[in-house]
């Protein structure tokens, strides 16, 4: 694992990549706190980040696409299969140097509030707790950025994919008020998403069974749940749409709220889609 | 020190590799023949844990390479068919991840980079980047990285395609250098190359294993009569006519050449080709005609592995004879 880290390192560091991602997140922030701070003179460092988070979008998948995509491109995930290290380890071992180089920038920022203490009253606690759902809101993301690399060979169509994923995260509340609340409407919305998932799970894995069994199980769960609880429907959707929202959650510590199941669940979604990883690269050994 | 049993790989509907069984031991060098698509890479890629079999299993030194990946792996050096480089490394910096990717730390890790780096010969080169360095060069860091953390098994897939003739007898060399010290195979395509370096040749086409055997004696495995070709000042019948008596003779087929001369090609099903051609020479001798030109020709691994692939295509008895005959040994 540690032979992957420095090896990801040096590459990170070697290639524009690193500094690229540093330079984006420490330009967005100074902004933030340039307007937010300096000129509307508030002592809020945590209204700085809710406005900083947006830069993840872009920056996300600029680290994260290259990571698996170039590896398959290259033909060197061949090596990585053939030496005596295991794929989670190679997961590990990228995941951790992509955590590296985001913990940099992250570390020159969490000075701002300290160097604003200096000059006002800054409640730090707020601060350093929005800091730190800071980090996992972008370890989570990146986690994200890392299994959308490892589907594909194409480094820019996993970029793509992980910028459009990452925007309809952050406005999932937003578009939530604007879906239909009604019991029929959340019915055939989730009847939509499944298929669709169905369609994901078949084109990745290549097995119609499971991709069948997924759709069918879950088409089962629904229609149970319509002729038991038909009014449970009611609102499901814009529902499921808020609590899948990772920035959602990231603006109830902004709110001075330190809000433990946030850390759970930025720490499930980190070992959820590691996972997902792991099974896409060991995936490519069976076809 | 491998064992391949009963090795089985589906694409689908198209099956790669057929039931395919080899022994391999230790301290020889092994050439995997085929024609392009046979199963070669297939074959090696599930032999180094990179792809996984429909069924079957693969034991390196007693160990399942899917059930104990990191023993079986350690005893193995694999340089696939397209070297797997980071372009932005240099081969030092290369050598250092893959080295310590194999479990090698500190001083042992200098020593044995700086080691098979002397071994390759890509001194010269250790500190450019590996994208800006030539095909051969990029085949021998691939080598290089092979070999580290001194793998029992050396195993290189097609280690010659795509490179001039002068890198192709330097990569052989190297090959033959590290038979000494490794089991090492290595697959190819190309029958000369295999003929010169292997102790021992695979054939497999279609995904079957269609020989096993040393290079010697898989020529003398060809059925095919052995030929001489002759050229004479004689005319066509009346070279028929001397050559009649002979009783070894099965066929002779004649052909005019430029400037009156006679080519003609004698087959012959005889053991002792040397007293047939006493013989042709005596007949020619007595009647005054002149032999200008005399050859024979021996049976080659060429001819054997057409023959064998083409038998296996048709899936007939021949190649079942052939299977058989390889599982014998």
């Amino acid at each position: 694992m540690t032979a992957v880290l420095k090896h990801e390192l040096r590459i990170y560091f070697r290639s524009l990549t690193a500094y690229v991602f540093g330079a984006f997140l420490l330009a967005f922030v100074g902004l933030g706190s340039m307007l937010y701070n300096l000129q509307a003179a508030v002592s809020n460092f945590e209204f700085v980040l809710s406005f900083g988070c947006l830069v993840f979008v872009v920056i996300v998948p600029i680290l994260t696409m290259r990571v698996i995509a170039e590896e398959r491109k290259l033909k060197t995930d061949q090596l990585l299969y053939s030496l005596p290290i295991s794929t989670t380890e190679v997961i590990m071992g990228k995941y951790l140097a992509l955590l590296l180089v985001y913990l940099i920038p992250l570390c020159i920022i969490s000075l701002y509030p300290l160097i604003f203490s200096q000059f006002g009253d800054v409640y730090l606690p707020t601060s350093y707790g929005s800091i730190f759902a800071f980090f996992l809101l972008g370890a989570a993301l990146i986690s994200i950025g890392l299994f959308i690399s490892s589907l594909t060979d194409n480094q820019g169509f996993a970029a793509g994919i992980g910028i459009a994923v990452i925007l309809l995260n952050y406005y999932s509340v937003s578009l939530s008020e604007y879906v239909s609340t009604s019991a029929l409407g959340s019915l055939i919305a989730l009847c939509v998403i499944i298929f669709a998932l169905a369609l994901i799970i078949r084109y990745v894995t290549k097995n119609d069974s499971l991709a069948y069994g997924f759709c069918i199980i879950l088409l089962a769960a629904l229609a149970i749940l319509c002729w038991v609880d038909v009014e449970a429907l009611e609102g499901l959707l814009p529902n499921i749409m808020t609590k899948l929202s990772l920035f959602e959650r990231f603006y109830v510590f902004v709110n001075g709220v330190f809000d433990m199941t946030g850390v759970v669940y930025y720490l499930s979604v980190i070992v959820f889609f590691l996972f997902l990883s792991v099974q896409s690269l060991e995936k490519r050994r069976y076809n | 020190m491998i064992s391949v049993e009963h090795l089985t790989k589906c694409y689908g509907d198209f099956v790669a590799v057929d039931d395919l069984s080899f022994e391999i031991d230790e301290g020889h060098v092994y050439g995997f023949l085929g024609p392009n698509g046979a199963g070669k890479s297939t074959t090696m890629n599930i032999m180094t844990g990179c792809l996984s079999a429909t069924s079957g299993r693969v034991l390196i030194d007693g160990h399942d390479i899917f059930e104990e990946p990191k023993l079986a792996k350690k005893l193995i050096g694999y340089l696939p068919e397209q070297p797997p480089l980071y372009m932005s490394e240099s081969p030092v910096e290369y050598l250092q991840f893959v080295g310590e990717a194999k479990g090698l730390r500190g001083e042992e890790l200098r020593q044995q980079i700086a080691q098979v780096i002397e071994q390759t010969r890509i001194g010269d080169v250790q500190h450019k980047r590996i994208s800006a360095l030539s095909k051969g060069y990029r085949q021998r860091v691939g080598i290089a990285q092979a070999l580290l953390g001194k793998p029992r098994v050396i195993i290189l897939d097609e280690p010659t395609v795509g490179l001039d003739p002068i890198q192709i007898i330097e990569i052989r060399d190297l090959i033959r250098e590290l038979g000494r010290s490794h089991t090492v195979i290595f697959s190819s395509h190309i029958l000369s190359e295999v003929q010169t370096i292997c102790d021992e040749i695979l054939m497999i086409a279609h995904g079957k294993l269609v020989a096993f055997d040393e290079p010697g004696k898989l020529e003398k495995r060809l059925l095919s009569p052995n030929e001489i070709n002759l050229v004479t000042d004689a005319g066509a019948e009346q070279a028929q006519k001397l050559l009649s008596p002979i009783e070894e003779i099965s066929s002779v087929s004649t052909s005019p050449m430029d400037g009156g001369y006679l080519r003609v090609e004698i087959r012959t099903d005889s053991g002792d080709i040397y007293s047939v051609s006493r013989k042709i020479f005596n007949a020619f001798k007595s009647s005054g005609k002149v032999l200008l030109e005399m050859s024979l020709k021996k049976a080659n691994l060429e001819d054997l592995f057409i023959e064998l692939s083409e038998g296996a295509d048709d899936g007939g008895s021949n190649a079942d004879s052939n299977e058989s005959e390889a599982k014998e040994k």
